[in-house]
C-alpha cells in the first residue's frame, strides 16, 4: 500500500471517530440540558428564600432531583405537605445537611484537570461562612444537633500510574474555632479493647450526639466494618462491639442508631437496621430494597432515606419507615435527595 | 564527538514532526508506534480518570474494595506479558500479537457502555489490563529491531514520552467531556472507545510486520509495511528456546537487577501518599501529583534516553535509582520548605525517565533478535511481579511500623539493591558494542 494511500486512510478514520466522538458528546450534552429543562409531570416548583433552622412551621430540606431548571438546587416543602409544591433556593449541592442554623454543602465544579470540591458552610440565610477543599468524590455530611460540628465523607480515587487504590476521608469542623480534623485516621483507634492501626483503616459516615463531643462512625478495616464510638476532644475511637454497620444515624433522643447492614459480602446490597445501643439489639426495618444512604431521623420513630427512582438512574426519591420494623416504607418526596427536616 | 553532532537535531523530532537529519536516530516505526500509544493512552486515561468518579456519581456504588481488585489485574497483566511476549516471537510476527492486545483493549472501552455492575466492570477492566499486557513487549521488541543499538535509549526515550503525553492529555480530554456534558460519562466511554479504535488503525496501516533491518536502510524516510518480507525464514522459536535465554548472563544479570531494583520501588500511589501526609500539602493538590510525575517524565525521557545511549545505559538507570532514594531520603528528612513536594515530584519523574525506555534498551542488547519479545517480556514481568510484592509488602510494613519506618526501610532496601547492581552490571562488555542484535 502506498503511503499516499495510507494517509487518505489515516484521514478517513480520524474523521470518521471525529464525528462519532462529537456525537457522543452532542449527544450527552443534550442529554444533560434536557434535565435541566422543565418536565411535564414533575413537581411543581417555584423559587423563593428558605432559611435553614427552625422556623415557623416545620420543613424538610432535601436537594432537588427532578429534571427541570431547578435540577439539584436546595429546596423545602412543608413536612405536613411533603408531595406539595416546593420552594427551590438558588443553591446548588451534592449533598447536603442542616440543624439548628448551620448548613454544610458539598459542592463540585470540573475543571480542566479534574473536579474541584468543597465543603461550604452556610449560615441561616445560606450565606458561604467559610469553605473547605476536598480531595475526592463526596459522599456524606453531616451537623451536629446544636449545629456547631460538621463532619464530611468523600471518597479519595486512586491514580493512573500503577496500582489504583480508593480510600475514604472524613473530616471533622468545629465551627465555633473553625478548627479542623482532616481526617479521623489520625485519631487513636481501639478495637476489642486493643489499639489499632493498618493503612486500610477508612471511617466514614458521622453522625453526631448532642452534646458536641462525642460521635458514631463506621471504621472499615480488612474487608470488615465496625461501628465506633468517638470523642472529639480526646481524638479517640473506641469499638463499640458491633460489626457490619454502615452509615450510623443516631436518633434525636440518643439511643438508637439506625444503619445500613450488607447482606453479602463484596456485593452493593444493604439492608436499612435499627440498633439498641443499650441492648445492642438490632431490628430490621420494613423496606425490603438495598438502602445505600444515611440515614435522616424524622422524628425519634421514623426515618428518612433516598431509593433509586425507578426508571431513572439518576435522579432519587426520599421515603420514610417507622424506625421499630413495623410498618411499611412510604413515599414522602419523589425527585429528592439528602433530606434535612428543620 | 561526532555521536553528539548528530545527536543533537534528531532529539528535536520528538514531537513527531519529521525533520531533515540525515541519519534517522529515530525511525519512522518507533514514532508510529509512539503515536499508537500516545492514543491509546489518551483513550485509557480518559477512563482510569473519570471511573471512580463514574462509580461513585454515575452508578452510585461503593469503590471501597476496588484497589484490591486492580492490584490482582496488575498482576495478571504482568504474567499476560510472559505469553505475549512469547507469542510474538513464535509467530515471528510481533505486529500481530501487539495489534491483538490494542484491540482487546479497544474493545473493552465500548463494553463499559453496557455494563452497570461492578462485577461485570471489573471483567472488563480486567480484559483491558490483559490487551495491556498482551502488547506491551512485542511493541517494545518492534522499537528495539527497527532502531541501531547506539539510538535505542533515545528511540525507547520518544516512544515513552509520546506514551506519557497521552497520559496527561487523557484526563483533560475526560474533563472537557465532562465539563461540556454534566454526568456525560457515556459520552467519556464512546469517545474514548473512538481513540482506541484510531490507536488501532495508525498501529495497521504504519507498523510494518517486521521492520527493515535498521543497518540496511538508516535513513528510510517513511515506513513501508510491504517491504519487509525479505527476510530469510528462521526456525520458529519454542519454549525451550525461550527458557534458554535464561542462560545468558548478562540477560540474567538485568532480569535479578530489575527484580531487585522493583522490590524497593514504593508504587506510586504510596509516594503520593506520603508526600501528601508528610509534606501536609493540601488535600485538593492530591489529584494533581500524578501530573507532576508525568510532566517530567516526559520531558525528560528522551534527553535521558540519549544520555543513556552516549555515557551507558548502566549509569543512566542506576542514577534514576539514585534519584528515587534521594526522594525517599526528602520524604524522610521533610526540610520545611515550599518547594519540597516539586523537588520529590521532579526526583521521582526523573527516576521514571531515567529508567523507563533505558531498561528495555539495554535488554535488547543482549537479547537475539529472534527471542527479542520474550527477553524483554521476562524482564518486565520480574520487574512488575516485584513491585507488586513491594505494594503488599510496603503496606504490611506501614501498617506494622507506620508511614516513616516503612519509607526508611524502602529506602535502605534500594541503596542495597542499587549498590548490588551497580556491582552486578559492572560493565564486563561495552554494552552497545559487542552484542548485536543477530543471533
Amino acid at each position: 500500500m502506498s503511503t499516499a494511500r495510507r494517509l487518505v486512510i489515516l484521514v478517513v478514520a480520524v474523521l470518521v471517530c471525529a464525528g462519532v466522538g462529537t456525537g457522543f458528546v452532542l449527544h450527552a450534552a443534550d442529554q444533560a440540558a434536557q434535565r435541566s429543562r422543565p418536565t411535564a409531570g414533575g413537581p411543581a416548583v417555584s423559587s423563593g428564600e428558605v432559611s435553614l433552622g427552625p422556623g415557623a412551621a416545620k420543613k424538610l430540606l432535601f436537594l432537588n432531583t427532578a429534571a427541570g431548571p431547578d435540577l439539584d438546587r436546595l429546596s423545602s416543602v412543608p413536612i405536613g405537605d411533603t408531595a406539595g409544591p416546593r420552594t427551590a433556593t438558588g443553591t446548588t449541592c451534592l449533598r447536603f445537611y442542616a440543624a439548628a442554623g448551620t448548613g454544610v454543602c458539598l459542592q463540585s465544579a470540573t475543571g480542566v484537570l479534574g473536579q474541584t470540591t468543597r465543603a461550604v458552610i452556610l449560615d441561616a440565610r445560606l450565606k458561604t461562612l467559610r469553605s473547605y477543599p476536598i480531595a475526592g468524590i463526596p459522599s456524606r455530611a453531616r451537623v451536629s444537633p446544636s449545629g456547631r460540628l460538621v463532619a464530611w465523607t468523600d471518597f479519595v480515587g486512586g491514580d493512573s500510574y500503577g496500582s489504583a487504590f480508593f480510600s475514604t476521608r472524613t473530616s471533622i469542623l468545629d465551627t465555633r474555632t473553625w478548627k479542623v480534623v482532616d481526617s479521623l485516621e489520625q485519631f487513636s483507634v481501639q478495637l476489642n479493647g486493643k489499639p489499632y492501626h493498618a493503612t486500610d483503616d477508612n471511617f466514614w459516615g458521622v453522625t453526631f450526639a448532642s452534646d458536641d463531643d462525642t460521635f458514631y462512625a463506621t471504621l472499615g478495616t480488612a474487608g470488615r466494618t465496625y461501628l465506633m464510638r468517638g470523642s472529639l476532644s480526646k481524638h479517640s475511637a473506641t469499638g463499640v462491639g458491633v460489626e457490619n454497620v454502615e452509615c450510623p444515624s443516631l436518633s434525636p433522643d440518643g439511643t438508637r442508631i439506625a444503619f445500613k447492614k450488607r447482606v453479602l459480602p463484596n456485593a452493593a446490597l444493604w439492608r436499612e437496621y435499627v440498633i439498641d445501643l443499650r441492648t445492642l439489639k438490632e431490628t430490621p426495618l420494613a423496606e425490603p430494597h438495598s438502602v445505600d444512604d444515611q440515614a435522616t431521623w424524622l422524628d425519634d420513630d421514623t426515618i428518612a432515606y433516598a431509593l433509586p427512582t425507578d426508571g431513572d438512574t439518576r435522579s432519587t426519591d426520599l421515603w420514610s419507615v417507622p424506625a421499630d420494623g413495623s410498618g411499611k416504607p412510604k413515599l414522602i418526596v419523589p425527585g429528592a435527595f439528602s433530606p434535612a427536616p428543620q | 564527538m561526532y555521536l553528539a553532532d548528530r545527536a543533537a537535531p534528531a532529539a528535536q523530532k520528538a514531537g513527531g514532526a519529521g525533520g531533515s537529519a540525515k541519519v534517522r536516530a529515530v525511525t519512522g516505526v518507533v514514532l508510529a508506534l509512539g503515536a499508537v500509544s500516545l492514543v491509546t493512552d489518551v483513550s485509557s486515561e480518559m477512563v482510569t480518570a473519570v471511573l471512580p468518579l463514574y462509580l461513585v456519581a454515575g452508578l452510585g456504588m461503593n469503590p471501597l474494595g476496588f484497589g484490591t481488585l486492580d492490584g490482582v489485574y496488575n498482576g495478571v497483566s504482568a504474567l499476560v506479558q510472559l505469553v505475549g511476549g512469547h507469542l510474538a516471537d513464535r509467530a515471528r510476527n510481533h505486529k500481530l500479537i501487539a495489534g491483538l492486545g490494542y484491540a482487546l483493549s479497544a474493545v473493552c472501552k465500548p463494553l463499559l457502555l453496557t455494563v452497570h455492575a461492578l462485577g461485570p466492570l471489573g471483567a472488563v477492566l480486567a480484559l483491558d489490563r490483559t490487551g495491556k499486557g498482551l502488547r506491551t513487549s512485542p511493541r517494545d521488541a518492534l522499537i528495539s529491531m527497527s532502531t541501531a543499538p547506539e539510538y535505542r535509549g533515545r528511540a525507547f526515550g520518544v516512544h515513552r514520552a509520546m506514551d506519557t503525553a497521552g497520559a496527561v492529555l487523557g484526563p483533560v480530554a475526560a474533563f472537557l467531556i465532562l465539563r461540556a456534558a454534566t454526568d456525560g460519562y457515556n459520552a467519556v466511554f464512546g469517545v474514548s472507545a473512538c481513540v482506541a479504535a484510531l490507536g488501532v488503525v495508525v498501529l495497521v496501516l504504519f507498523v510494518p510486520s517486521r521492520p527493515k533491518p535498521y543497518a540496511a536502510s538508516p535513513a528510510a524516510p517513511g515506513v513501508d509495511p510491504d517491504g519487509a518480507a525479505a527476510e530469510p525464514p528462521k526456525a520458529r522459536p519454542d519454549l525451550r528456546q525461550a527458557l534458554s535465554l535464561l542462560r545468558i548472563p548478562r540477560l540474567r544479570a538485568l532480569a535479578v537487577c530489575a527484580a531487585l531494583l522493583g522490590l524497593t520501588t514504593v508504587s506510586d500511589a504510596f509516594v503520593y501518599l506520603l508526600l501528601q501526609r508528610r509534606t501536609g500539602i493540601g488535600e485538593q493538590w492530591f489529584p494533581l501529583l500524578p501530573f507532576g510525575t508525568a510532566v517530567v517524565f516526559l520531558s525528560l525521557a528522551v534527553p535521558l534516553g540519549v544520555l543513556a545511549d552516549r555515557i551507558g545505559r548502566r549509569t543512566v538507570f542506576l542514577a534514576g535509582h539514585a534519584g528515587l532514594l534521594a526522594a525517599y531520603a526528602l520524604l524522610l528528612w521533610t526540610p520545611s520548605t515550599p518547594a519540597l513536594p516539586y523537588l520529590v515530584l521532579a526526583l521521582h519523574g526523573t527516576f521514571y525517565a531515567a529508567t523507563d525506555g533505558v531498561l528495555p534498551a539495554a535488554v535488547a542488547d543482549v537479547v537475539p533478535e529472534a527471542l527479542r519479545a520474550s527477553g524483554l517480556a521476562l524482564v518486565g514481568t520480574g520487574q512488575a511481579l516485584a513491585r507488586f510484592c513491594c505494594s503488599l509488602a510496603f503496606g504490611a510494613a506501614w501498617t506494622a511500623w507506620g508511614d516513616g519506618p516503612a519509607l526508611a526501610g524502602s529506602a535502605v532496601g534500594l541503596l542495597c539493591c542499587a549498590v548490588a547492581a551497580g556491582t552486578v552490571l559492572r560493565p564486563t562488555a561495552r554494552p552497545n558494542a559487542t552484542t548485536g542484535a543477530r543471533p
